[in-house]
């Protein structure tokens, strides 16, 4: 047991015997390899069960709108944290009722990426600081860990969480000036055509089962406007401009407000990646407004929620 | 192969506002083709998809009987989307009515029987079906004592005037309309459907009873049932659960193992016992 | 019962003798994916290393989204739906796995009940002539032992094949496969040692795979002892309520029906949806008989391990072919719930 898991578990146990929380929103151990499932840890036992380690996918800040009044403890790593902010600027959750068990992050391995570079099934895979193995029939192989990271968690500047109540290790080193947006900007780069082609050729394997808004803790609006039928902003069938327009507007929606942590991607059963979609619309906020990036505090807002005098665009007035 | 999502096409002949509120308005529709009227061969309790081109299709209990001819009557209150677009219908309009649909009452086991119809608001369309089938010249010997409890809010609320009028003139049945509170120009009974039932009692002995209306209504009345000796074998209801298919195969109205539109719409409450209230 | 036998080195002969009678598919890799697709080149289809499809190969006969009627606005016949059923071309899919293919009988008869036919499945469906692979290597995550069926289940298929490392085995199974194969120049008599290891293969594959759970005890249960377990609670609790496990799993069979409005017509189209989307059950009135999550998947566990084996004759809705295992984003692994459910 690794000591992030050790110490993960003395804290949710303190919490949990001292009624200081009703429950300890984590991960426990998945049934198969390289999935580790959600888990609500309500008194110590249960805390036993408790675990991090680079198989915590999808985003613990998507479940605590839906907590109604309980008193929970989350893990957050960096990303998990500045939703948790995001929750809290947006008066989606109340801070008083939240406790945050800060987790420094090393990353979330892709499974994709795993199952890529072995030749048969996996049937159990062990991971440490530097490598994975995966094991199979007839086979054994080690990977470097780094190479087989979420595409959002190798190049993330915020493994540390931005706030925590009690944290579970030291910090983390931080990288410095990753390089990001090479996909985007290769298709930025593209004629128009070309552009379309992409997202097209993007969104093809779309199945529209919304696990992508259904993961992101961005997305708790009560009804989704997919999901509306008076007006329907929407078709529902599987025509490419219907399944384009609920991408691009839910894209849009994560305007100044995507923490990149990439739980659209990973919850994917068709292993589309979403943030070229949303990561642009991410980009495009940080290049406009100064570098921003969201949710680092609990007092910037996003930059798309404020109001200033001084707009240099004139619509804002008219 | 006959293709059962594909609906008749009907006009509508007659269109009549039926409440105070105008939101419950009825529809007579007459179908265009003679095969589809031989086709739709229907039972009370049963309901139809009615379909506006564009819009959609909404599952509608039959208000007519089948001894009133060929026209179908269906009473729809405006609420969502298809609802809406069909009260905007005019009369003269084409649109779809796909059916019959569901089970029925059960009138195999009514004949020979008492009979108690009891309805509040606008669950009342395929009661009045049924009333209106037992009450025919060729099927009324088939029953014992009719009973109608009906009550509505107001007496502008209450649907079916003129059929109303009609049933309070004739001496077989007993005839117990109510609104909730006194009204001006009322002269018929006040007070909620519970009460009103206690007051007129009907027999259980050799009876069956028939409930609809709203949620609030059936679980006061429910109780006021078993004290007059009704078994939940005797107490029958009929159940509405969102449906697109309504052939028991889109999957969505299940209550329990029990698809409403196909196993259903109607329920003995004894069936209902053993099934999950996810109605 | 029937036998042939094919050399493999004559599979892209075979493939082409059958091209010459219908549409051949096979399991066909797009991108990240495998798909039953047409097999326009028989090097894109890989056997060796086929395990089974991404998305389970309903689809064939219940696409995501199919035009089921249309209509026009305006002039002779407007606001009158017109059936928009097209005749389905012949197929032969090529490599269906057993699993799969009891699915396909199972929602035969969801398809066609005692009132009602739905024709568009049931059209798709006769065109097509069902060629299986039995499972020689099951997967970790399949369980089809643990709901009546076997990696080399027949029911649903019209010729099973094995592989036999140099030769694939044919069995033939119904006279649709029978007249797929006749006239074959390719295809052999098997001998009496082929039809012993065709044995051998499915007995090792059957004895490799462990029954992981019964269903004895959810049989005898009544439908509200089920329902009102506590476990739904916390079986519930990670659920995104996303649409994965019912679009992937090859027994999911919901959908929705829309008109959709172009501007001189539309048209009514079905849609698969999902028992775990609130819209589902939502009535006009916004009364949610299935509210939460809890109620959500209960409603998916209890329709495929109580209801559906209630109504057709102990039929399970579930073929254990293990896609929802895999994909489910939390890990809700179906294994885990049927053993609380039979405990």
């Amino acid at each position: 047991m690794n000591a992030r898991t050790t110490k993960l578990r003395e804290i949710a146990k303190k919490l949990l015997d001292k009624q200081k929380v009703d429950v300890v929103i984590g991960f426990k151990k998945g049934t198969i390899p390289l999935k580790n499932t959600p888990f609500f840890a309500t008194n110590s036992e249960e805390a036993d069960l408790l675990l991090w380690d680079g198989n915590c996918i999808g985003n613990l800040a998507a479940y605590l709108p839906k907590m109604a009044g309980k008193r929970a403890a989350i893990v957050a790593q960096g990303c998990v944290s500045r939703n948790v902010v995001g929750l809290i600027q947006e008066k989606q959750v109340d801070s008083n009722n939240i406790y945050i068990i800060g987790m420094p992050c090393t990353g979330m391995l892709d499974p994709r990426k795993i199952i890529a570079a072995v030749p048969g099934e996996i049937t159990e895979a062990v991971e440490d600081q530097l490598y994975v193995t995966a094991r199979g029939k007839g086979f054994e192989i080690t990977l470097n860990r780094s190479d087989v990271l979420n595409r959002n968690c190798d190049r993330c500047t915020v493994r540390n969480p931005v706030l925590f109540d009690e944290i579970a290790s030291e910090p983390k080193p931080e990288l410095k000036d990753p390089v990001r947006y090479e996909k985007i900007r290769a298709i930025e780069a593209l004629p128009p055509e070309g552009r379309a082609e992409s997202i097209d050729e993007l969104l093809s394997p779309c199945i529209r089962c919304y696990a992508c808004r259904d993961a992101c803790p961005l997305c708790y609006c009560p009804e989704c406007f997919v999901d509306k039928s008076s007006p329907q902003w929407c078709g529902k069938s599987q025509d490419d401009r219907d399944v384009l327009s609920y991408h691009l507007i839910r894209a849009f929606h994560t305007a100044g407000r995507c923490t990149e942590c990439g739980a659209c991607e990973e919850v994917c059963p068709m292993g589309i990646k979403i943030r070229l979609i949303s990561g642009k619309v991410e980009k495009d906020i940080r290049e406009i407004f100064d570098g921003y990036e969201a949710w680092k505090d609990l007092k910037t807002p996003p930059p798309l929620t404020v109001f200033q005098r001084d707009d240099p665009q004139p619509f804002v007035k008219e | 192969m006959k293709n059962p999502y594909l609906p008749y096409p009907v006009r509508i002949e007659e269109t009549v506002i039926e409440t105070e509120d105008r939101n419950i308005k009825s529809f007579k529709l007459a179908f265009l083709k003679e095969e589809d009227c031989k086709a739709f061969d229907y039972t009370p309790g049963q309901f139809a998809q009615l379909s506006v081109t564009g819009k959609g299709e909404i599952p509608i209990g039959i208000a007519s009987s089948p001894t009133e001819g060929d026209h179908l009557l269906f009473t729809v209150n405006k609420m969502g989307v298809v609802t809406t677009a069909l009260h905007n219908l005019s009369e003269g309009s084409i649109m779809g009515v796909r059916g019959p649909l569901g089970n029925s009452y059960p009138f195999d086991k009514m004949k020979g029987k008492d009979v108690t119809i009891i309805g509040g608001g606008y669950a009342f369309t395929t009661l009045r079906s049924t009333i209106v089938y037992m009450l025919d010249g060729k099927n009324r010997a088939d029953f014992g004592k009719i009973t109608l409890i009906y009550g509505a809010r107001t007496p502008g609320m209450l649907l079916y005037k003129e059929t109303l009028e009609e049933w309070s003139k004739r001496d077989d049945i007993s005839y117990n309309v109510t609104v909730d509170r006194d009204a001006p120009g009322w002269t018929g009974r006040v007070g909620f459907v519970p009460a009103v039932t206690e007051q007129v009692a009907p027999s259980s002995e050799n009876a069956i009873a028939v409930i609809c209306g709203p949620p609030i209504m059936i679980k006061f009345t429910l109780p006021v049932m078993v004290k007059l000796g009704f078994t939940p074998e005797q107490t029958i209801t009929s159940l509405e659960n969102r449906m697109k298919c309504g052939i028991g195969i889109c999957g969505r109205c299940n209550v329990g193992p029990e698809y409403v539109c196909k196993d259903g719409p109607v329920f003995s409450m004894a069936q209902l016992k053993e099934m999950p209230q996810e109605y | 019962m029937e036998y042939m036998r094919l050399n493999k080195k004559n599979l892209a002969a075979f493939i082409e003798e059958l091209k010459q009678k219908c549409e051949v598919w096979g399991p066909v890799k797009e991108g990240d994916q495998v798909k039953f697709a047409p097999v326009s080149n028989v090097s894109d289809v890989d056997l060796e290393q086929f395990k089974n499809t991404t998305m389970s190969p309903k689809e064939i006969f219940f696409p995501q989204s199919e035009i089921m009627l249309s209509f026009k606005r305006e002039g002779e016949g407007a606001n009158i739906y017109r059936d928009e059923q097209s005749v389905p071309s012949k197929k032969a899919i090529f490599g269906i796995r057993p699993c799969d293919a009891r699915a396909f009988r199972i929602l035969d008869m969801i398809f066609k009940n005692d009132q009602f036919a739905d024709n568009y499945w049931l059209t798709k469906r006769d065109a097509v002539t069902l060629v299986g692979l039995g499972c020689k290597e099951p997967c970790s995550t399949c369980f089809c032992t643990s709901v009546n069926s076997h990696p080399f289940d027949e029911t649903g298929l019209d010729v099973m094949v094995t592989d036999l490392g140099e030769h694939y085995l044919l069995r033939v199974l119904t006279k649709k496969g029978r007249e797929l194969l006749a006239g074959s120049h390719v295809l052999r008599e098997p001998s009496e040692a082929n039809i012993e290891a065709y044995k051998t293969v499915r007995k090792n594959a059957e004895d490799a795979m462990t029954v992981q759970f019964g269903t004895d005890k959810v049989n005898g249960k009544t439908v509200l002892e089920l329902f009102n377990e506590d476990y739904w609670q916390r079986i519930s609790e990670p659920c995104l309520n996303c649409s994965t496990c019912s679009y992937v799993c090859p027994t999911c069979h919901c959908f929705d029906i829309q008109d959709e409005v172009f501007r001189e017509g539309g048209q009514r189209i079905r849609n698969w949806e999902s028992c775990m989307s609130w819209i589902f059950t939502v009535h006009a009135t916004g009364h949610n008989p299935r509210p939460g999550k809890k109620e959500r998947v209960r409603q998916r566990f209890m329709h495929k391990f109580k209801y559906i084996p209630m109504k057709r004759d102990g039929e399970i809705g579930c073929v254990g072919c293990g896609r929802c295992v895999t994909m489910c984003p939390v890990n809700i692994d179906v294994r885990e719930v049927v053993k609380q459910m039979n405990s």
